[in-house]
């Protein structure tokens, strides 16, 4: 399927949504995508605050250069539908759908924003979606939840929640390989982009890096960060090598050739590279162009 | 907006600002800041502050404001919360926020 977006997303950094100082200084640590986080970080008694600070947050101007993602709580609370209300008429880039089971859950959701885009006044279809799953059965309907609607812009796995419902727990991964597979296959089947669980023990730079490095060479497009210091650390483990980059160079070069003469093949060293080459070739650049090459 | 009862927002974290709000016995606004900063932006902090309540259509009301180098952006969200919860209001028109 014809992929969305070639928008790098390697990084979704999450910030509570009632903590004043992150949410006005988040910006500075660069990441592909910040998320305010209004559900499982922030206390029932202070849903209210951390709603009306993130409707006014997502308005400074400092964040018009970045992604802004928001977990909104799930549309059965007594939350997740103000949440909603606020933030797509704050203009949010991207509402995040915790806890998703099935498709219904997104057509409900897509429905809601929808009417509050019409009534706002903001453009219908510029409000994305993208949905967690943490569940067995969210799992299991990872292609119908991915490909539910035209808003989707990724599917992102949820780790604690899932081991939870799986009656197991995190550890070397072996708990989540079904799992990971399953959410990147309904990616890829939607053509959209899919995100990791976060690695919680932020001191462990060693474990994080493993991690990331299974994950990225898996074919995930990015992981949900809890700490700014894991940014850095994933982009560079995202980076090509100055190998890539040179062959990805070449790859465009002659695809540019190909076109300027005409030619419907393109070749490379006498080998022909078809256009799943050259969009490799044009992530690869993307990746070196946002963080240079692999230190 | 009217003020029926006590309500506190915020905390006095870095960054941010804590509001306590309280009903006027005599129908008069009063509004109370102590500030870090308050010489380099007292008069910032007070104008974002008026613009607030005065989007609320709150007219009385007793606010003590204790901010803590908070940007406007926060202080209006933890005066428009303190106010909100002060009225017992639970709807929010979001465009008058």
């Amino acid at each position: 399927m014809e992929e969305k977006t070639l928008k790098l997303r390697r990084s979704m950094l999450f910030l509570p949504g009632a903590n004043a100082a992150m949410l006005s200084t988040a910006f500075v640590y660069k990441p592909d995508s910040i998320m305010f986080d209004l559900e499982d970080a922030v206390s029932l008694r202070e849903k209210d605050s951390a709603r009306i600070l993130v409707f006014h947050a997502l308005q400074l101007p400092v964040y018009r250069e970045i992604e802004t993602v928001v977990r909104i709580n799930p549309l059965n609370t007594p939350f997740g539908l103000k949440d909603l209300e606020a933030v797509v008429r704050a203009g949010v880039d991207v509402v995040r759908l915790p806890k998703t089971d099935k498709p219904e859950d997104v057509y409900e959701l897509e429905a809601h924003v929808e009417r509050i885009e019409r009534e706002c006044g903001r453009e219908v279809g510029s409000t994305k979606l993208m949905a967690a799953v943490e569940s067995a059965i969210g799992v299991v309907n990872a292609v119908a939840i991915a490909t539910s609607s035209k808003r989707m812009i990724g599917i992102a796995l949820a780790g604690f929640d899932y081991c939870v419902d799986m009656q197991t727990e995190r550890g070397d991964g072996s708990e989540l390989f079904y799992a990971r597979c399953a959410v990147l296959h309904a990616a890829r089947a939607a053509g959209i982009d899919a995100f990791d669980v976060v690695y919680s023990d932020v001191n462990n730079d060693e474990g994080f890096l493993k991690e990331v490095e299974l994950i990225r060479r898996l074919g995930y497009n990015g992981k949900s960060l809890i700490n700014p210091r894991q940014i850095e650390l994933l982009h560079n483990a995202y980076a090509p090598t100055e190998e890539e980059v040179d062959y990805a160079r070449r790859v465009i070069a002659a695809a540019d050739a190909a076109e300027r003469d005409g030619l419907g093949v393109i070749a490379l060293n006498g080998k022909m590279i078809d256009a799943p080459i050259v969009n490799q070739a044009q992530r690869t650049l993307q990746r070196a162009q946002a963080s240079g090459t692999r230190k | 907006m009217k003020i029926i009862k006590e309500a506190i927002a915020g905390t006095l974290e870095s960054s941010d600002l804590l509001v306590k709000v309280a009903p006027s016995a005599d129908a008069t606004l009063e509004i109370i800041i102590k500030s870090e900063v308050i010489k380099q932006f007292g008069v910032q902090i007070r104008r974002v502050v008026d613009e607030t309540l005065a989007k609320l259509d709150v007219t009385a009301g007793s606010f003590l404001i204790e901010d803590k180098g908070a940007l406007d952006c926060a202080i209006r969200a933890r005066v428009q919360t303190a106010i909100l919860r002060a009225a017992g209001c639970d709807e929010l028109d979001w465009r008058k926020l």
